[in-house]
């Protein structure tokens, strides 16, 4: 079984879930040796050059996609990557901060632009820049030989669906969230029509929970029958950052919001629910780990609720610095408006920590050892944040309880569904 | 011969309402629930239920007879919600055929806790079976059958009792059968009744599975299993929730027809017959003494307690809970001391149990709370209302009487 995966991001250089998955899945496929040509954006000059070495000494040559790349952990699979500036959680406008912010780069890196007037890395917008990466894609695709082809999320959409076209191959597309997700009723009609048309067109759509897949249904209007769920797993690192010991005070507990700063997030009811519990009890800070479009807005709303010096804000963290979060911790509450899954509980549980998480959450449909919130019901998840302070006991049961069911969300048995998947479609295309 | 000993345990807790950290009423009950589940309940199962049995008496003449052990915690519901009830266990009491077991009148753990506690409870529940049915229990059934030589010492000691129920569990039993009359170890005069919970569970948990091997379980079919018990036993005792009928198993799965043909299939036997727990006593003499010096239980196929104390959560609330039962008895605050004997109530911690959570079994069927977690928070958060009410009425005990002493003192001068 060979597949051409349309993928994202891979460590140390990750920003949330999206690369995360793609990560836990191709190394689980790797293991069962399925062959993967992990295609992947990258920036001209990456800063983050990974394990994966994604240098790119050709670009004069090849301008466009690289030359195949080997990582030796990875046995199976052969990475690409095609130059462009797409990302997961970009919208139009940080598309283009981001494009100003490579030009700064690249002109600082060169002196001068001279050497760029001629070859256009990047589109002027987002989305014709995902048209752009799919025109790339199906000329890297044409040296390139494979079963079946699995695309992850709207942006690699178009790509998969180009090269499905191209070369006859079944496409399986895989949805880690919508655009109902991101932008609850207000969705951008472009990325809306974008992932309507990849789910319409795959052979098979793998959700990462039945609420996603519901949405699927319902708001996609994919007939059910080749919708499938594929839970995400949760890989097992708990101890493999070499974490000090850090200096806390522990009469103080530690409450944590780890996830980027949006709507989707909830971070407004984290708050709201902040304010509720300190009005109870003094000796708490509430740690809001990421950063996103609402970061501001939140800083604000913490200074306007007036626990302004109980709230901290450390933006964007990674790698180590999230096991360091993890184990000063005493509580993660994930209060997302709209989860299609949230492997960031499991990774909190895999580190000992209990979590309060929304229902609305695709993660919530596979943790029992878990307290469960509507997103909305700030009273419920104050309630709930003071009793886990409050009462230790509760605390012991979640985490013995919650490390063990943690354990059996394997990405093992994720890739072999997916496996499963694979050899389903290419006996439907035959 | 082999007498057949129906024992029902006829129990519903009053469960405790959601209750935030952020509440500060001092009403911790779920009206409304607890009103709704008994009537419902009622309706299904103990009303018909109640009706069979007295019918069955009538029919066989007073051959036919069973026992029940009523909790204080239902009989206070049913007095409010489905007082019809009542009418109908009176009506059964006055049959002459029907028995009435002691317990703790809060079906609670006491007996692990607190002995005072427990003697309390036992002695209350003794004094509503004589108010309302006139008859004073004889034989005692402690909470989910919880047994070990200590409580049976208790019990004896108590000198208001003949005889003790429990488990019939193999790891106490070993090669022994539960069809005999048994001494607690360390006693002179109680006996002990162990339930055969082979064939008390074919009718409580399996009648209606169809993936059992017996399946249909029709009333010949048990009364043959009866019958051959004769010649190696005395006594069947048949031990199970009341809500067998009805509730747990459907009215649909024939379980009522089961037992409307049940007494005269085991009574086509000449050797076979019915008898009260009091008249196996007075029957049968012991024939050996059974040692438990470790705690049993009916529950799930441990028979021990981690239904109701296997987890941190389960075991610090109800430490948390007796650990205020002195001052909470120094008040003589009988709305306070009802309130706190009704958390007591075992039902409240099987709810925090984790075994099994995740697998969705029986402990989930009978949870009015989503996870143990919640049930935990809840229960936890009423009982910090709770010590908070202790709190005050100790402060204003307290400034009682520093204002009487205070009056003294300036009496004292004047």
């Amino acid at each position: 079984m060979k597949v051409l995966m349309l993928g994202w991001e891979f460590p140390p250089f990750i920003s949330g879930g999206l690369g995360t998955a793609c990560y836990g899945l191709t190394k689980a496929l790797d293991q069962m040796g399925v062959e993967i040509t992990f295609v992947l954006p990258t920036m001209v000059q990456s800063r983050y050059a990974t394990h994966v070495k994604l240098l790119t000494p050709g670009m004069q040559r090849s301008p466009r996609s690289t030359s195949p790349i080997k990582v030796r952990s990875l046995r199976n699979v052969v990475f690409r990557t095609i130059t462009s500036p797409l990302q997961p959680y970009l919208t139009d406008n940080t598309y283009q901060k981001r494009i100003e912010q490579s030009l700064a780069q690249i002109r600082a890196a060169h002196g001068q632009t001279r050497q760029f007037a001629g070859t256009l890395d990047y589109s002027g917008d987002m989305y014709s820049e995902v048209q752009r990466y799919a025109d790339l894609a199906v000329r890297l695709a044409a040296e390139e030989q494979f079963d079946v082809i699995h695309a992850h999320d709207w942006m690699t959409y178009p790509a998969g669906a180009a090269v499905a076209r191209a070369s006859g191959k079944p496409l399986l597309v895989h949805v880690h969230s919508t655009e109902f997700d991101r932008s609850g009723e207000h969705v951008n009609q472009v990325i809306y029509d974008i992932e309507r048309m990849g789910m319409h067109v795959a052979d098979r759509v793998i959700a990462v929970s039945y609420l996603t897949r519901n949405i699927i249904i319902s708001r996609y209007g994919v007939s059910g029958d080749k919708v499938e769920v594929v839970y995400n797993g949760v890989e097992r690192n708990g101890s493999n950052w070499p974490v000090g010991d850090t200096t806390i005070k522990r009469d103080e507990k530690v409450v944590l919001f780890l996830g980027r700063i949006t709507m989707q997030k909830g971070p407004d009811y984290f708050l709201r629910a902040a304010k509720k519990v300190l009005e109870k009890m003094d000796n708490v800070k509430f740690v809001m780990a990421g950063s996103g479009d609402l970061m501001h807005r939140a800083v604000e709303m913490a200074a306007e609720l007036g626990i302004g010096s109980k709230v901290l804000f450390t933006g964007f963290l990674r790698g180590e610095d999230v096991q360091k979060i993890f184990k000063m911790a005493d509580l993660y509450v994930m209060p997302s408006v709209s989860e299609p899954f949230g492997i960031a509980p499991l990774e909190a549980l895999d580190n000992d920590v209990p979590v309060i998480i929304s229902k609305q959450s695709g993660v919530s449909e596979v943790l029992t050892h878990a307290l469960k919130v509507d997103f909305w019901d700030v009273d419920e998840i104050a309630n709930k944040i003071i009793a886990v302070l409050k009462y230790p006991p509760l605390g012991i049961t979640l985490r013995s309880h919650g490390n063990y069911e943690v354990r059996k969300l394997r990405w093992k048995d994720s890739a072999q569904r997916c496996a499963k998947i694979y050899e389903e479609a290419l006996v439907g295309a035959v | 011969m082999a007498s057949v000993c129906f024992y029902f345990q006829v129990h519903q807790p009053t469960r405790l309402r959601h209750y935030t950290v952020f509440d500060n009423n001092a009403h911790y009950f779920d009206d409304r629930k607890n009103a709704e589940i008994c009537r419902k309940v009622a309706n299904k199962c103990y009303l018909p239920a109640n009706r069979l049995i007295l019918d069955l008496i009538r029919q066989f003449d007073g051959r036919f007879k069973v026992a029940y052990s009523i909790t204080g915690v239902l009989l206070e519901q049913l007095t409010a919600y489905a007082p019809e009830v009542l009418s109908t266990f009176d009506a059964l009491a006055r049959t002459g055929c029907v028995e009435f077991l002691g317990e703790t009148y809060y079906h609670s753990l006491s007996f692990l806790y607190s002995r005072n506690e427990f003697v309390e409870q036992v002695n209350k529940h003794v004094q509503t079976m004589q108010q309302l049915f006139g008859q004073t229990p004889r034989i005692f059934r402690n909470t989910e059958l919880i047994y070990n030589n200590d409580l049976a010492a208790l019990i004896e000691s108590m000198g208001c009792f003949d005889a003790i129920l429990s488990e019939g569990a193999d790891h106490i039993l070993g090669y022994r059968s539960p069809n005999f009359v048994y001494s607690p170890k360390g006693c002179n005069n109680l006996r002990l009744l162990l339930k055969n919970y082979s064939l008390s569970d074919d009718i409580a948990f399996r009648f209606s599975n169809r993936d059992w091997r017996e399946w249909p379980l029709t009333a010949d079919k048990f009364a043959h299993w009866i019958n051959r018990v004769n010649g190696n036993g005395f006594v069947v005792n048949l031990f199970m929730d009341y809500e067998t009928f009805g509730e747990h198993q459907w009215k649909e799965t024939g379980i009522f027809d089961f037992m409307q043909h049940l007494p005269g299939e085991i009574l086509k036997h000449p050797d076979n017959n019915f008898k009260t727990p009091s008249e196996v006593v007075k029957a049968y003499p012991p024939i050996g003494v059974v040692d438990v010096p470790h705690v049993i239980s009916w529950a799930d196929i441990e028979r021990d307690l981690s239904a109701w104390l296997g987890n941190a959560m389960q075991s610090n609330a109800i430490h948390e809970l007796y650990r205020i039962e002195r001052k909470i008895k120094s008040f003589g605050d009988k709305k306070i001391l009802d309130d706190w004997r009704k958390m007591q109530t075992s039902d409240h911690f099987y709810y925090m149990c984790t075994k099994y959570f995740a697998d969705g079994d029986v402990h989930k069927y009978f949870n009015p709370y989503d996870s143990p977690y919640e049930s935990y928070i809840n229960f936890m958060n009423i009982l910090g209302n709770l010590q908070g009410r202790c709190v005050k009425q100790s402060s204003a005990a307290l400034a009682g009487q520093v204002s009487k002493q205070h009056a003294m003192a300036t009496s004292a001068t004047d």
